[in-house]
């Protein structure tokens, strides 16, 4: 069974950077790659009756946006250079949830890119690669 | 088809014929407006509270039903609203949601959007009413109330999944009006026509309750609040609630016409906090008068087997306590069921674990914080306008906090404007059910809304509060009713989860199977 290198994307432009630098690590050591984009959700967050009505329906569209729009694109591009690819999205909290996927995968190394965000957004928010570094059990590389 | 819709044009009628704004000449508006509505509310009123003299007090027979229900729920389920409430937080948490569905409604969500429907002016205005009418020893009943209605809400919520409508496009309908019909049609070709005919009256019901407690008492009880901070009668504000009105119809058909869900949405944030701020607040007072504490306890006991000075005695004391609760926390009336259908769940009763904390925070905690402040802080008035609810809740919490009757105005109107919401919803869906869907009863069903409001902050007090009473309150017969017939149906689905979970066969997920592992590898 060859070694699962999970990536994460947050726009198929942003996260070029991470991706080449995956890409080359997974070329190297024949790795598989999950391609894992997460779409900022909480479970408890307080919705209106109408929102919570049409949720479903909402969720399809998300995921199926994220999957046309970010993650295939990135997926057929690293098949057509000879890489084994597979993408994911999920809802979720995204650190948390890159982590989980990870383990879910029985990836060995985790990939992110840096966003650009600002100071002032970081310190207040924190970034999620901050907090991957934080909770992860696994190697995390962040390419800037 | 076409006679069909004829009848239901004809039924619109009626319902525009009761519309409350006559043309509205500049003097006196809000007179006028109170007089023309005022037989309509009081003809209601008369009906639905049609009672019966028990120890020289009159008891209005839809609230033994509603009592007679919850008790009756309670010893059937075996006491499901103790035996599941651990269970119903591990469910809240998410210990048992599947992450492969992250991203659909969850069960804090679902239960969070039926709280902000229901937390609100009962918790603050109703309770001071209960209290200074009832004596210290309403509160006791009042609790009482809220343990057994959370078995109410059990059932109908289960229900109200378990009947839902789910759409080809992914979006789901569900509530009373779907569980009396599928529900009662299963159990039989005699009960079809009985069940058809209930979800009718409750679709009816609920359309005059999103008018009443869902739309006029709100508006009526936060101008009130809004016009005592201004400075009461020599208020700017004095004589102007029509004014009030049509500001809150604006912002209300903002987003029930106009569609911008951020106000909604805007709304659906601050109301949890202003919540908890009210909690924190009516707590510091407590904790900062801890040692009035424990009298106010025995007050409350006591006060609930011997009450003095309180008309009917102990009935009279155990009338009020149990007809504040019942109005605060809707239980056993059928509306939660509508917001709590939304749900993704495809074990229907774990969503009536969940419901079981909606009486049990509405009722339980927050209204007994209202009574203690209330009791605490010597406030209370036996001759009390039923109309000045909110009005003492407020002069209670300013003896102790000087500015907090602004937070109190702001919280109010909050309340008031996320109930409007949700209750502009429930109507709606009922209104649909009635009607069909169609852009015409659609967009008609929000013009009454919206008039509505503009009514209820023009009206005198008194028939504000016996209209909404009378509306909210009806909804019960229909849905209790219907509910007695399919409660075989809830203990088959709540037996076999429950042997699900006791041998642990549901599958957990995060952390909670995480611990479960280790806990495994100890043993």
């Amino acid at each position: 069974m060859s070694k699962v290198l999970l990536v994460g994307v947050d726009c198929s432009d942003c996260s070029n950077r991470a991706l080449e630098y995956a890409a080359k690590a997974a070329e190297k050591s024949k790795l598989q790659m999950i391609v894992v984009h997460v779409i900022d959700w909480s479970p408890f967050s307080f919705n209106t009756a109408k929102e919570n009505e049409e949720r479903h329906q909402r969720r399809e569209a998300e995921l199926d946006r994220a999957h046309k729009e970010i993650v295939d694109p990135v997926v057929s591009h690293l098949r057509e250079q000879g890489l084994y690819a597979r993408g994911v999205v999920r809802h979720g909290h995204p650190a948390e949830t890159v982590n989980a996927l990870a383990q879910e995968f029985g990836a060995t190394n985790i990939i992110i890119g840096k966003t650009g965000s600002s100071r002032l957004k970081t310190q207040l928010f924190g970034s999620v690669a901050n907090t991957l570094v934080q909770i992860s059990e696994l190697p995390v590389t962040v390419v800037p | 088809m076409r006679s069909t819709r004829a009848g239901r044009l004809a039924v619109l009628f009626v319902y525009c014929f009761g519309l409350p704004l006559s043309a509205a000449a500049a003097e006196n508006v809000d007179q006028r407006i109170d007089d023309a509505i005022r037989p309509w509310a009081d003809g209601i009123s008369g009906l639905i509270f049609s009672s019966f003299p028990v120890a020289g007090v009159d008891i209005p027979i839809v609230l033994v039903w509603l009592i007679f229900a919850a008790t009756f729920f309670t010893l059937y389920f075996r006491f499901i609203n103790f035996r599941a409430f651990r269970h119903g937080f591990q469910l809240v948490r998410g210990d048992y949601s599947d992450p492969m569905a992250a991203g659909e409604v969850t069960h804090f969500q679902a239960l969070a959007t039926a709280l902000s429907g229901t937390v609100g002016l009962g918790n603050i205005a109703g309770v001071a009413v209960a209290v200074s009418l009832g004596g210290p020893g309403a509160t006791f009943w009042m609790i009482l109330a809220g343990l057994l209605g959370m078995s109410s809400k059990f059932v109908e919520c289960t229900l109200g999944v378990k009947y839902r409508n789910e759409y080809t496009d992914g979006t789901v309908s569900g509530g009373p009006m779907y569980y009396l019909s599928k529900g009662l049609a299963e159990r039989g070709p005699r009960l079809k026509i009985l069940g058809k005919f209930l979800a009718v009256m409750f679709a009816v019901f609920c359309v005059g309750g999103s008018f009443g407690g869902g739309n006029m008492f709100q508006a009526n009880q936060s101008f009130v609040q809004l016009l005592a901070v201004t400075g009461g009668e020599s208020s700017w504000l004095a004589g102007k609630g029509w004014v009030f009105g049509l500001v809150v119809a604006a912002l209300v058909g903002l987003v029930v016409i106009g569609g911008i869900q951020g106000i909604a949405r805007v709304t659906s944030r601050i109301v949890p906090l202003m919540a908890v701020i009210y909690l924190a607040a009516g707590l510091s007072i407590i904790a900062i008068n801890a040692e009035a504490v424990p009298a106010a306890m025995g007050a409350i006991v006591s006060g609930a087997f011997s009450p003095q000075g309180v008309a009917g005695g102990v009935v009279g004391v155990l009338f009020q306590g149990f007809k504040r609760a019942a109005f605060s926390n809707e239980a056993g009336i059928g509306s939660a069921a509508i917001a709590h259908s939304a749900v993704r769940t495809s074990r229907p009763v774990s969503e009536g674990f969940v419901a079981l904390y909606e009486p049990f925070i509405d009722t339980v905690v927050v209204c007994t914080v209202t009574a203690l402040v209330i009791i605490i802080t010597g406030t209370w008035n036996p001759s009390i306008d039923p109309s000045q609810g909110v009005a003492l809740t407020s002069s209670a919490f300013e003896s102790a906090i000087p500015w907090f009757p602004w937070v109190l105005t702001i919280a109010v109107v909050l309340f008031a404007f996320s109930t409007m919401i949700s209750w502009s919803y429930y109507g709606l869906k009922a209104w649909t059910y009635l009607f069909g869907e169609s852009k015409i009863a659609d967009a008609l069903y929000k013009i009454l809304f919206l008039a509505f409001i503009v009514a209820g902050s023009s009206m005198q007090l008194g028939s504000v509060i016996d209209f909404s009473d009378a509306m909210i309150f009806a909804m019960a017969f229909p849905n209790v009713l219907g509910i007695y017939f399919l409660l075989p149906v809830v203990k088959r689905e709540l037996d076999e989860y429950w042997a699900d979970y006791k041998e642990g066969r549901l599958p957990k997920f995060g952390k909670a199977a995480r611990l479960d592992r280790v806990a495994g590898t100890k043993k």
